[in-house]
């Protein structure tokens, strides 16, 4: 399997403080990976360096083997990486409906003197963009809603919303960022059937971090575990499992008492 | 330039940024604790250089109680221009209370023309101050030396009660997270009136001394001399006090011995604070003193 | 067509008719405040799109306004006029001998503006909030400065008396439904969406690949340049420009307009630019003696800028969302309200 991304230790130093320490990880074509650990343990820093919100100290970021460290966060999307972030945020006084527009943006080759002189190239466009945001509205099934703003939709269609405009970005990788926080058991069930389908259908590789240990398990076939800004653990599910430094670090409590 | 005249300009420098830097003082802490760039505090210099001479012409009071009279009243229309426009806006978007703020300021200026009239007016200046002061050829006022030196004794006072008060120590700590500080048990409604009061009553002291030592009283006297004060602040590092002074004496300093080195450019005097605002804001943000707040994604 | 867009003409065709009718009957000052409701709302409009609409938070209008002023006088004055203005110091060759039909002074006032709003727009449009506020009031207040200091150029502080007084309510309503439609155009697109994104959540915007700084310069710039056009506009319709016009308080007034009509309200701007306009006007007695009977009390001057201060206070206290919020009045919603009225 070829190589969609590669990092090659990444560090990210606050001032003094050491948040991500040397995070080397290779993410193969088509792979659903995990990034987990317990808080404060620098996942979301991995993601802020890979998504360019966040210039590393060290190290590099390869995607499809061109070199993006330190690009900007718009360049790193127009390269094909989506994120979501962990604490939603979408464009609330907007429609669900334009909040995927938005993301398709990047993708628009129309500009906005031709949207003022109504040209017909710029009409054709924008129609075609608006049936690709209900299809892909329809895809997380918010299509009934999609002229709601986006601040008055509950929590778990905010979220979908979100994923929904990743995916207006036309990515061929995904970041998501705990996209199960918030969810009841069955929710996250849906959740993970939703992320491979999602792969299938776009063609994605997705990289995740979540806290939610059965969504981890279940939807990962590799995953990365982080504790103080290390990478103290890489492997399949069964391995990282069994893996006493993450028992101690991480699953240690949790998993001993769902055992 | 002989060293006569150097020393001269150097004493008025000295004079203008002290005026600067203690308007800068208000405008800093208001700023460090609410976020806020209280536009009301130029009128509020205005009004305390107003009052004095209101008390003295109408009510024939004597120069020390006319000043401290003002002073007190100034104070309180500092906090009550927090109560009424800005605290009931906390909660809102930051946007709304500095758009109140201009609103009051505006309020304010307009509300002196109604009452003092457009017109400028002369300041009568006992004659104590009048007379220079002549040493080995260097001409100063008398208020030249008095106005950095009651300066920096109102500074002193100001340091002691920010570092060595408890109120000073609630005022440090909503600086650094208003949220935890009400959690805290501060009592942060009162803590930023006191800050209202105290930056508005220095405000007040220099509104004073301009008017003294450019006796021209006007309602829109404040404008200008309040957008150097902030940037003075700005420069200096918004929320630092010393950042607040150093700001002050160095945009004085470049006035004064701009204009005297360059008599050309006096045209421009008054650009030289806004272009040293954006001269700033590009190369460090954050100002001299400041320290730099992380986004977080 | 769709039926919005022939209601929209019908619309237009209306207002056309009602100039018609305001040219030939209206006295002088009528008209006057007629000219000045259509220069507030497309100086409304931008500040709207700049501020309302992307977020950023600019107190430079006074200074784009200037700009397009002095560009729109200096080209519609002929020759001899300024000959007979710059007593101050001569005039550059160029400043003496340019000249431009009316239309075309407006533009370049504009497209003045426009560059100037590039080149300021790209070191300060980096800043947030606050600082970019007190960054751009310092860029206007930079402008007047200037213009008093450039005598050759602008006269200094005499500006320029006597401006031909090209702007009749053709022209004003004109530029102002052309304003209109383009800004219309623009936040229907999807670079309108885009702009909001922006004001809403800058870092979600950079996530989903939009060049932040791009857009907010073309927002900014085109504001920028309906500024102008305005200043221009407000040159020729008062004749007599000079720094002092241009000072903080225009910026103050525009402010106004937008926030009282609500932030990202096309409708809102409009609404709130006839009501402020025509209440600034009326606020006006005020300031002059009132005579009732055979008493007369004397004008207060600085009145009308409490009342007008005061007003701001309150909205923004008790009704932060200014008339329309982020609403918009559009056919549907009035084709709704008439049927509900119907039932």
């Amino acid at each position: 399997m070829s190589i969609i991304l590669e990092t090659t230790g990444l560090t990210m130093r606050f001032g003094g403080l050491a948040a991500v320490t040397d995070f080397s990880a290779s993410i193969p074509k088509g792979s659903i990976t995990g990034l987990i650990g317990p808080n404060g343990a620098g996942k979301t820093t991995c993601f802020n360096m890979i998504t360019g919100f966040y210039r590393p100290t060290q190290g590099q970021v390869f995607f499809q083997g061109q070199e993006l460290t330190g690009k900007s966060p718009h360049c790193v999307c127009r390269a094909g990486i989506a994120r979501t972030f962990q604490n939603i945020r979408l464009f609330g006084h907007e429609t669900a409906l334009e909040n995927v527009l938005i993301g398709a943006f990047v993708r628009q080759k129309t500009g906005w003197i031709q949207s003022v002189l109504m040209t017909p190239a710029s009409r054709r466009e924008e129609n075609q963009l608006r049936d690709q945001a209900m299809e892909l509205l329809d895809v997380v099934g918010l299509a009934n809603i999609a002229q709601e703003k986006a601040k008055s939709l509950p929590y778990g269609a905010q979220r979908r919303l979100e994923i929904a405009r990743a995916l207006a970005t036309q990515p061929s990788f995904l970041l998501l960022d705990e996209p199960a926080a918030g969810m009841n058991p069955q929710e996250s069930l849906e959740l993970m059937d939703f992320i491979r389908t999602i792969r299938t259908r776009f063609d994605l590789t997705i990289l995740l971090i979540e806290h939610d240990m059965k969504v981890v398990m279940g939807v990962c076939e590799h995953m990365w575990v982080l504790d103080y800004g290390l990478t103290i653990a890489e492997g399949c599910p069964e391995a990282i499992q069994s893996n006493p430094k993450v028992i101690e670090a991480y699953l240690g409590e949790e998993y001993v008492r769902h055992a | 330039m002989n060293l006569a005249t150097f020393i001269q300009h150097f004493l008025n420098s000295l004079t203008l940024g002290s005026l600067y830097a203690l308007i800068a003082i208000g405008y800093t802490m208001v700023y460090g604790i609410l976020r806020l760039i209280n536009f009301a505090h130029s009128e509020i210099f205005m009004l305390g250089a107003y009052l004095v001479f209101w008390g003295i012409t109408l009510f024939h009071l004597p120069w020390p109680l006319a000043i401290v009279a003002s002073i007190i009243l100034v104070a309180g229309m500092g906090i009550m221009v927090d109560r009424i426009a800005y605290r009931p806006l906390r909660d809102a978007p930051r946007i709304s209370a500095l758009i109140s703020a201009i609103g009051v300021s505006f309020f304010l200026q307009n509300v002196a023309i109604v009452f003092f009239q457009a017109i400028p007016r002369e300041v009568y200046r006992p004659e104590w101050l009048e007379n220079p002061i002549i040493f080995h050829g260097v001409r100063v006022l008398p208020l030249t030396l008095f106005v950095p030196v009651l300066s920096l004794l109102l500074m002193l006072g100001l340091v002691y009660v920010v570092y060595h008060t408890k109120a000073g120590l609630g005022m440090r700590a909503i600086s650094k997270d208003i949220e935890t500080s009400y959690l805290m048990g501060v009592s942060v409604n009162q803590v930023i009136a006191l800050t209202f009061g105290i930056g508005s009553a220095l405000a007040a002291a220099s509104g004073i001394m301009w008017a003294l030592r450019y006796p021209q009283l006007q309602p829109i006297m404040g404008t200008i001399p309040g957008f150097k004060a902030f940037i003075a602040a700005v420069f200096g590092g918004i929320g630092s006090i010393q950042g607040a002074v150093i700001g002050g004496l160095t945009l004085g300093f470049i006035e004064i011995m701009t204009v005297a080195f360059f008599p050309d450019l006096a045209g421009y005097r008054d650009a030289f604070a806004f272009i040293l605002l954006i001269a700033i804001l590009l190369v460090k943000p954050t100002g001299l003193l400041g320290v730099k707040m992380e986004d977080k994604v | 067509m769709k039926n919005t867009t022939w209601l929209n003409l019908l619309l237009i065709l209306c207002l056309g008719l009602f100039l018609w009718w305001a040219d030939g009957t209206l006295d002088g000052y009528k008209i006057r405040v007629l000219n000045l409701i259509a220069i507030n709302i497309i100086l409304a409009l931008s500040l709207n799109l700049i501020y309302g609409f992307t977020g950023m938070f600019s107190l430079g209008h006074a200074g784009f306004m200037a700009i397009g002023a002095y560009v729109c006088s200096i080209l519609i004055m002929t020759p001899a006029q300024k000959e007979t203005q710059f007593i101050l110091q001569e005039a550059y060759f160029w400043v003496q001998n340019s000249h431009a039909p009316f239309i075309v002074a407006v533009v370049l006032g504009g497209l003045t503006a426009a560059l100037f709003g590039v080149l300021i727009g790209i070191p300060l449009l980096r800043l947030g909030d606050d600082y970019l506020g007190i960054a751009t009031l310092g860029f206007a207040e930079i402008i007047r400065i200037v213009a008093n200091n450039i005598p050759r150029v602008t006269n200094g502080a005499l500006g320029f008396k006597g401006i031909p007084d090209h702007a009749n309510l053709w022209w004003t309503y004109g530029w102002c439904v052309l304003t209109l439609f383009l800004i219309v155009r623009i936040l229907n697109s999807n670079t309108g969406n885009v702009f909001k994104a922006i004001r809403d959540d800058e870092t979600a915007a950079k996530a989903m690949g939009i060049n932040i700084f791009k857009m907010k310069l073309l927002s900014f710039s085109f504001g920028a340049f309906c500024a102008g056009v305005g200043g221009a506009l407000l040159a020729s319709l008062v004749n007599t420009i000079d720094p002092k016009m241009f000072i903080f308080i225009q910026t103050f007034n525009i402010l106004m307009i937008v926030v009282t009509g609500g932030l990202g309200s096309v409708t809102g701007s409009i609404l709130a630019g006839i009501g402020i306009t025509v209440m600034l006007e009326w606020l006006r007695f005020v300031e002059n003696p009132i005579t009732i009977g055979s008493w007369t009390m004397a004008g207060i001057p600085g009145m009308r800028m409490v009342v007008f201060s005061l007003l701001l206070i309150l909205v923004i206290l008790f009704r932060r969302e200014g008339i329309m919020g982020m609403r918009e009045i559009t056919w549907a919603g009035i084709a709704r309200f008439m049927k509900r009225g119907k039932a």
